[in-house]
């Protein structure tokens, strides 16, 4: 038989069953569109998180007021009592530490930003100069706060980018002055635009130096304080050296939570990379069911296709045609099932990235090339061993199955 | 070498049903001449349908030897088998079997489409034999468009398209009427007078009685093996062996 007419013959055979077909199709494309549907959710939320803990900065060490219960990572309840003040002078005594390179306090608070007649709300975070290369924070404009005395500060202030365009429009912005709660501040520089970051968001904040936040919000305590360590390796170091300090310089108590960026990173890693995998085992099992589907529907349309196996045989069709014809047959639904399912698991996830702009739902390679492969096996495998099965038949007794 | 194109020799056929044993065949000795028409006749039951399957090469024999234009073709792999069939036989079937999803034309070709042969070449076969048979209009009809006498000739035509040595009909005008069922045998029996062996089976003794040679069955053996001597002058169709 010709390559053409073999196409041809395989292609009248599909359409002349359109209800075998569709249902083929269909059942391998949902198969193959849930892999990659689901594969891009459990992925793209490992990928967020991953994306949103390595936008904080690096080799991080964090100091929390107040011991955790369970001293794992729980800032809903890490910050409740608070029996001693994370002091500027705490954060100030982490330098001491050799495996500590940099520290940054963060005090943070809400107030009122004014500035020519307009009006909102905003996240006061009161830092020092070391904050930008902790956070690895970018300018668009100016500087960032001086270093200098922790305790002391100058008047300035470094605002986020949709701040910067909510007070000042297209007018400039560098060198004005703005109203803080009750305090006046000249804009020295503006964050470039970062859209994402966990917990705060960099576009509406205002920075102001450390003692002077604390002054506004009238109190001692820091929220965070920021500890760089000197290199990846230095992160436990780092963190045991803090716990010392800090033990020390609060009588004896731990009264503070540490924890490790890598840490949590780890562990968030680990966890949505088990979710990842515990969702594509449904993909795979949804796949596994549109197998068994196309499984009997090849069984049932062989069997009903007996009789024509019979016909073509006793027409003078060897069984190696016989055979070719099925598996172009079952190559061409399987290829259609599995096309339309790439292209509607990637429709899919493409909505997801449409609907949810910070969340990369991508599906992983692996589990596209998985889904396909398991899809076209399936159904070429499920098409072709019935119909070789009856091809093996005498034309007379393929003949007689009706 | 023997000039018959048929030689069978001590051909069995056992059906093994559970525990009992069917001999559709038992040890039959026939041979058919090359141009020679053959009705095989006998009651229901008696082996005619597994006689005409195992000359067809659909169905293998349990014994004997099946010898084909002087070639043992009950020894032959499958592939082998099909060629043979592909290339030397036409077999029409009482219920026509024809490919429902195919159009007249195209089950015509179908046989031409199984060998490989070129598409030119297939389309001015098919285009003949739709006019030898009266479907001109009928090419782009699916069978269940066409009546039972038209769908008949769609098979002859597919049964002939690869102008075979042989056409085996078994039973052809049984689903058919009176006068529809003479068409088809006139058209047979044309096939025939052209030179090519034609073996009809048939329990219609009338229908029987046109052909130069009648094999009589009778449980599985050869009952009798008549020629009709006389007759063969006054009719056209038959040619001597
Ligand atoms: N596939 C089969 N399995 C079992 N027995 C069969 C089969 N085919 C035919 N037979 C038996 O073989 C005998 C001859 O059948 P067949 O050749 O079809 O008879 P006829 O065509 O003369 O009516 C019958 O007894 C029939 O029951
Ligand atoms: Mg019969």
């Amino acid at each position: 038989m010709r390559t053409t007419d073999l196409i041809r013959f395989a292609r009248g055979a599909a359409t002349g069953n359109p209800l075998r077909t569709t249902l083929l199709v269909l059942a391998m494309a949902i198969g193959v569109a849930a892999v990659v549907v689901l594969t891009a959710l459990g992925d793209g939320a490992r990928r967020y998180v991953l994306n949103e803990f390595s936008s904080i900065g690096s080799n991080l060490v964090i100091v929390l007021p107040g011991r955790s219960q369970t001293g794992g990572f729980n800032p809903g309840n890490a910050v409740t009592s608070t029996p001693r003040d994370l002091t500027i002078d705490d954060a100030q005594a982490l330098l001491r530490a050799s495996a500590v390179y940099r520290a940054a306090p963060l005090a943070v608070g809400t107030s009122e930003i004014s500035a020519g007649g307009k009006l909102r709300e905003v996240t006061v975070a009161g830092t020092t100069a070391e904050f930008i290369e902790v956070r690895r924070l970018a300018l668009a404009q100016g500087r960032f706060l001086p270093s200098g005395d922790w305790r002391r500060g100058a008047s300035e202030a470094v605002i986020g980018a949709k701040i910067r365009d909510e007070m000042f429009g297209r007018g400039p912005a560098l060198g004005q002055v703005v109203r803080v709660g009750d305090r006046r501040f000249r804009v020295v520089g503006i964050l470039a635009a970062s859209g994402q970051g966990l917990g705060m968001n960099t576009d509406e904040l205002v920075i102001v130096p450390v003692a002077l936040a604390q002054a506004m919000f009238n109190s001692n305590t820091l929220f965070r304080i920021l500890v760089e360590a000197t290199s990846r390796e230095a992160i436990e170091p780092a963190k045991a050296q803090v716990t010392e300090i800090l033990r020390l310089r609060h009588e004896g108590e731990l009264d503070v939570t540490i924890i490790t960026q890598d840490a949590v990173l780890a562990t968030f890693d680990r966890l949505l990379g088990t979710m990842t995998l515990a969702v594509a085992g449904i993909a795979a099992i949804s796949l596994a069911v549109a197998g068994i589907l196309v499984m009997n529907v090849m069984l049932v349309s062989v069997a009903q296709r007996t009789a024509e196996i019979g016909l073509l045989k006793a027409l003078g069709a060897t069984g190696v045609t016989i055979g070719k014809a099925f598996l172009t047959e079952a190559a061409m639904l399987s290829v259609a099932g599995a096309v339309l399912g790439f292209a509607l698991g990637h429709a899919g996830a493409a909505i997801i990235r449409q609907l949810y702009p910070a969340y990369p739902a991508f599906p992983p390679g692996w589990a596209v090339l998985a889904g396909l492969g398991t899809a076209l096996l399936t159904g070429i495998l499920f098409g072709v061993l019935p119909a070789r099965q009856a091809a093996r038949l005498d034309p007379v007794q393929a003949l007689a199955k009706r | 070498m023997n000039s018959e194109l048929i030689e069978l020799a001590g051909i069995e056929r056992v059906f093994r049903l559970g525990d009992s044993e069917v001999h559709a065949l038992r040890r039959l000795d026939v041979s058919i001449g090359a141009g020679e028409y053959v009705a095989v006749m006998g009651p229901s039951g008696s082996g005619k349908s597994t006689l005409l399957n195992l000359l067809g090469l659909l169905d293998r024999p349990d014994g004997g030897v099946y010898r084909l234009a002087g070639r043992d073709v009950t020894t032959l792999s499958a592939e082998e088998q099909a060629r043979v069939r592909s290339e030397q036989i036409g077999f029409v079937f009482q219920s026509f079997h024809l490919v429902p999803r195919l159009s007249a034309a195209e089950n015509i070709a179908l046989p031409m489409i199984l060998a490989g042969i070129a598409p030119a070449q297939r389309a001015e076969r098919v285009a003949r034999a739709l006019c030898d048979y009266g479907l001109e209009n009928r090419a782009d009809h699916r069978p269940d468009q066409l009546s039972g006498g038209q769908r008949q000739r769609v098979a002859i035509a597919r049964a002939t398209i690869m102008r075979p040595a042989v056409i085996l009909a078994d039973e052809p005008t049984g689903n058919l009427d009176r006068a529809t069922g003479e068409e088809v045998m006139r058209l047979l029996e044309e096939l025939n007078g052209r030179g090519v062996t034609l073996i009809v089976v048939t329990h219609d003794g009338g229908l029987g009685a046109r052909a130069p040679r009648q094999l009589l069955m009778e449980d599985g053996t050869l009952r009798h093996d008549r020629r009709r001597l006389a007759e063969e002058a006054a009719d056209p169709c038959a040619r001597p062996t």
